[in-house]
């Protein structure tokens, strides 16, 4: 910690600080909805660290909560995390080598990308992606137990809103992308689609269907 | 009533599937030069899924309308959002939302 004091200004590390509060927050109330759709504790705990990507846990708890089964929740998950994938693609070399680089590809979630692609030099970029990653890895999990814990006792969590959280979350961390209108267009498109089929479709499906019938939309931007 | 094992099993795939994504463009990179028009597609993609999975947590419970109280408080808080307000007043105000206008009885 004492290189990250060294190499970060402070209103990066109060940014990061922040930003792993309202992780924690949000933590909370996945535990609660976890324990309050009818899982028992050890399922939050357990996909807080091994998965440790909170809209695809939500997705995992909410599509089974619906009546889908855990594996199809799995892929529609799995389809939720690919972006993991451009985003080790375009990350610099933050994450070092031997056990330190399996703890940090781990750690690599929107949050520690978003901060070490912010930042000017590799150190800088390496103390803001572990800052970051090993903050978020430390509250996500403690706020879905606590959340589980408290949840257990909250009759009705729906009464303090905590349902209407998650998509709030999702749609704070995706509006920076929807100011671009073709994105927009494409997000609106596809909403409405998701929305047409969910009276039909199992749970879960409706997203996907979405991507398929914005994926013209998209590639016709790229050839203009 | 609902089987551990499967539950087990698909946060199993779950948890090793994103970790080799988290691992694989980094190998990839090693070897192939990945076109930035794909790069583009998924991160659209990524943003078109979640996009439609705020649409229909927002709107829908199970298969039929979640009710008024919830999309409301997601709609105060896209609004904050979109007006760049801390991401913790924006979490707040939407569950805030939804919370007071259960109180008033609004579905």
């Amino acid at each position: 910690m004492s290189s990250i004091n060294r190499t970060l200004p402070g209103g990066v590390r109060r940014d990061i600080a922040l930003t792993c509060l309202a992780v924690w927050f949000i933590g909370l109330s996945y535990g609660a909805i976890a324990v309050a759709s009818g899982f028992p504790l050890w399922v939050p705990a357990a996909q807080s660290v091994l998965v440790l990507a909170g809209a695809s846990e939500f997705l995992f708890i909410g599509i089974i909560a619906a009546g889908g089964s855990p594996l199809a929740a799995a892929l529609a998950g799995l389809l939720v995390n690919a972006r993991h994938l451009p985003y080790s693609l375009a990350l610099p070399d933050v994450t070092g080598r031997g056990w330190r680089r399996l703890l940090g590809t781990h750690v690599m979630n929107d949050e520690s990308v978003v901060f070490a692609l912010a930042q000017d030099d590799l150190a800088g970029q390496r103390a803001a992606y572990w800052a970051c990653g090993l903050g978020v890895l430390a509250c996500w999990p403690s706020g879905a137990i606590l959340g589980a814990l408290i949840g257990g006792f909250v009759r009705d969590t729906n009464a303090f809103g905590l349902d209407a959280m998650f998509p709030a979350v999702i749609l704070a961390l995706i509006v920076p992308a929807l100011r671009d209108r073709v994105m927009l267009r494409a997000a609106a498109v596809g909403a409405a689609v998701a929305l047409a089929a969910a009276p039909f479709l199992p749970a879960g499906l409706p997203v996907l269907l979405a991507l398929a019938a914005v994926g013209g939309t998209i590639r016709g931007r790229a050839r203009r | 009533m609902r089987d551990s094992t499967l539950i087990v099993a698909g946060m199993a795939t779950l948890s090793a599937g994103t970790y080799a994504f988290r691992l694989s463009g980094r190998t990839l990179r090693q070897r192939v030069t990945f076109p930035p028009r794909a790069q583009q597609l998924l991160e659209a993609g990524a943003v078109v899924m979640l996009a439609a999975l705020v649409a229909t947590t927002a709107l829908i419970k199970g298969h039929g309308f979640a009710g008024f109280a919830r999309p409301a408080g997601v709609l105060v808080g896209g609004v904050l959002a979109w007006r760049k307000a801390p991401f913790l007043v924006v979490v707040v105000a939407a569950a805030g939302t939804t919370a007071v206008l259960r109180l008033l009885g609004v579905p």
